[in-house]
C-alpha cells in the first residue's frame, strides 16, 4: 500500500488479493456485456434487434466474440518492432484495469473480525494514482501505433496522443472542484462526505459537465471518437492489429470507460450512498446509469471535424474548467 | 454552423423514444420477404409444350453476357435423337452461377425465350464447384419455391412491365 494514511484502516494482503481477483473478474465480466448491451441499444435506437442469435436473446454474444478473436489468425506486419508492438496492448488493458482498484464501490465491512474495505486499493492519492495510470495507458497507443511501422498506424497514434493530452487537461483540472470541496484526494473520503452533504454533482454541476464530455472525449467515444472513426477510416493506432491484440485495445477502451463512468459517480453522485443503504447495488446502479448516457450520446451526436475538436477542447473546455475550478476554491474560502 | 443546443436536445429525445418503438427488422431465416415478381435470381431453361428444349444452341445468351459465364456448346439434332426445335440444340449449356451477376442479357438475347432469370435467391454452396450449373439443373424446376409478391403491390410507371413480369 503506498503512503497508508491513519485514517484508512489496514487490511491484510490477502484480503486484498481476493478482492482484486474478484474486482478484476467482475470488471470483465461487465465489459463483455457492456459491448452487448451497447449494441442491443443502439440497435433498438436505430430501429434493429441487434446482436439476437447467439443464444437466447444474445447472450452468448460476448463470448462467441471472445472465441472467435482468440482464435483469429494475430497477423503482425514484418516490419513491426516486436517487443513494443506486443506489449503496447498489454500496457494499455493492464492500466485500465488497475485504474478501477482506486475506485471506492462500498463503506466497507467487517467480516469476522476481518476489515474489508470497499476499495482494492485504498490509497490517500486515489484521484491522481487513477489520472496517472491514465496517462500510462496513452503511452500503449502511441507505443502500439508506433511500433507497428505503418504510416496509417502512426498518423493515427498522433491523432489519438493529440487528443487525449488535450482533453486530459480540461479532465484534471474539471476534478478540481471536488476537490477543493472534499478537501481530499482520497476517494473513499470524497465519497463520505458527499453522504453527509450532498452529492457534488449540484454545486459542481459545471464540473461534471467538463468532466463528462472530457471524459467521452479520453475514451475516445462518439463524438470525440477520432482516434478509430470507423465509418471513416480503417482503424487508428490500432490499424495493424488483429485478433486478441486487436481485442486488448478495444477491452482497455472499453474499461477505461467504466473506470471513468465510476470515477464519475464517485466524484460528483456520492458513489455508494442513496436512499436505502443498498451499498455496491447503488454504485452498480449509478455506473450503469452513466454507461447508459454514454451509449446514448453516442447514437446520438454526429462526430466532430479534427479542428472543432481541438478548438472545443483548448478554446471552450479548457478555460471553462480553469474558471470553475478558481470560483469553486474563491466561494470555499469566502464561505466556508 | 452555429451550435444549436435545443435541436440537440431533441435528438437525444428522438433516440430515447426510439427504444420503446418495435423495430422494423426482419428475421431473415424466418421470415422470407416475398420478392417482387420482375426479381432476377437463378437462371431456368424453358421446354415446349411437347417436351423439346427451346434452347436451340445459338450462343447468343453467352455473347451477351458480361461476366461471361454462360457455355454453351452446340449439336446438330438427327431424327432419331430430337432435343430441341430448331435445327440444332445445346449439347452442353453451363453457368457459373459463382460469376453470374443476375443481369438479365441472356434473357434478353434469347430469340426463343428459352432462358429466363427466376426468383430463387438462396444458391450459396460450401464448394465453388457446386456453383457450376448444367443444363440438368436448369431445365428441372427448382427445388425452393420463392414467394412472390403480388404485382399489383408494385408499382411501377411502365405499363408493361404490368403484364410481363
Amino acid at each position: 500500500m503506498i503512503a497508508a494514511a491513519t485514517s484508512i484502516p489496514s487490511e491484510p494482503w490477502w484480503i486484498a488479493l481476493i478482492e482484486a481477483i474478484v474486482v478484476v473478474n467482475v470488471i470483465l465480466l461487465l465489459f463483455a456485456y457492456l459491448t452487448l448491451v451497447e449494441r442491443k441499444l443502439m440497435g433498438r435506437m436505430q430501429l434493429r434487434y441487434g446482436p439476437n442469435r447467439a443464444g437466447p436473446y444474445g447472450l452468448l454474444q460476448p463470448i462467441a466474440d471472445l472465441v472467435k478473436l482468440i482464435r483469429k489468425e494475430a497477423f503482425a506486419p514484418a516490419a513491426a518492432i516486436d517487443l513494443p508492438y506486443i506489449l503496447a496492448p498489454v500496457v494499455s488493458a493492464f492500466t485500465a484495469i488497475a485504474a478501477f482498484s482506486f475506485i471506492p464501490w462500498g463503506p466497507g465491512w467487517t467480516v469476522n473480525g476481518w476489515h474489508i474495505n470497499g476499495a482494492v486499493a485504498n490509497v490517500s492519492i486515489g484521484l491522481i494514482a487513477i489520472f496517472a495510470l491514465g496517462s500510462v495507458g496513452v503511452y500503449g497507443f502511441i507505443v502500439g501505433g508506433w511500433a507497428s511501422e505503418s504510416k496509417f498506424s502512426i498518423l493515427g497514434s498522433m491523432r489519438t496522443c493529440a487528443q487525449l493530452v488535450s482533453y486530459e487537461v480540461s479532465l484534471a483540472l474539471s476534478v478540481l472542484g471536488v476537490v477543493i470541496l472534499g478537501r481530499s484526494l482520497n476517494l473513499p473520503e470524497i465519497v463520505a462526505r458527499q453522504g453527509s452533504f450532498l452529492p457534488y454533482a449540484a454545486p459542481e454541476f459545471v464540473g461534471l459537465l467538463v468532466f463528462f464530455i472530457g471524459g467521452i472525449a479520453e475514451t475516445s467515444r462518439a463524438p470525440f471518437d477520432l482516434p478509430e472513426a470507423e465509418q471513416e477510416l480503417v482503424a487508428g493506432y490500432h490499424t495493424e492489429y488483429s485478433g486478441m491484440r486487436w481485442g486488448l485495445f478495444q477491452m482497455s477502451e472499453y474499461i477505461n470507460m467504466i473506470t471513468l463512468s465510476g470515477l464519475m459517480v464517485t466524484l460528483f453522485f456520492a458513489g455508494w450512498h442513496g436512499p436505502w443503504d443498498l451499498g455496491p447495488i447503488w454504485f452498480l446502479l449509478k455506473t450503469c446509469g452513466v454507461l447508459f448516457a454514454f451509449i446514448w450520446l453516442r447514437t446520438t451526436l454526429p462526430r466532430l471535424r479534427y479542428d472543432q475538436l481541438m478548438r472545443f477542447g483548448w478554446k471552450i473546455l479548457l478555460p471553462v474548467a480553469t474558471v470553475n475550478a478558481v470560483v469553486t476554491a474563491a466561494l470555499v474560502v469566502a464561505f466556508g | 454552423m452555429s451550435p444549436q443546443p435545443v435541436e440537440t436536445l431533441k435528438g437525444f429525445g428522438v433516440t430515447f423514444k426510439q427504444i420503446f418503438k418495435k423495430p422494423i427488422t426482419q428475421q431473415y431465416p424466418e421470415y422470407k420477404r416475398p420478392v417482387y415478381p420482375r426479381f432476377r435470381g437463378r437462371h431456368r431453361l424453358w421446354r415446349h409444350e411437347n417436351g423439346l428444349e427451346k434452347c436451340v444452341g445459338c450462343s447468343l445468351c453467352a455473347a451477351a453476357c458480361p461476366s461471361d459465364c454462360i457455355r454453351v456448346v452446340a449439336a446438330e439434332n438427327t431424327p432419331d435423337n430430337r432435343v430441341s426445335a430448331g435445327e440444332r440444340y445445346a449439347r452442353i449449356y453451363e453457368i457459373n452461377m459463382s460469376r453470374c451477376i443476375f443481369c438479365g442479357y441472356c434473357e434478353l438475347a434469347c430469340p426463343f425465350d428459352a432462358i429466363t432469370l427466376g426468383n430463387e435467391f438462396e444458391i450459396s454452396e460450401h464448394n465453388r464447384d457446386d456453383q457450376i450449373y448444367t443444363k440438368d439443373m436448369l431445365l428441372a424446376p427448382p427445388m425452393k419455391q420463392v414467394p412472390v409478391a403480388d404485382p399489383d403491390l408494385y408499382d411501377t410507371p411502365i405499363p408493361f412491365y404490368k403484364s410481363h413480369s
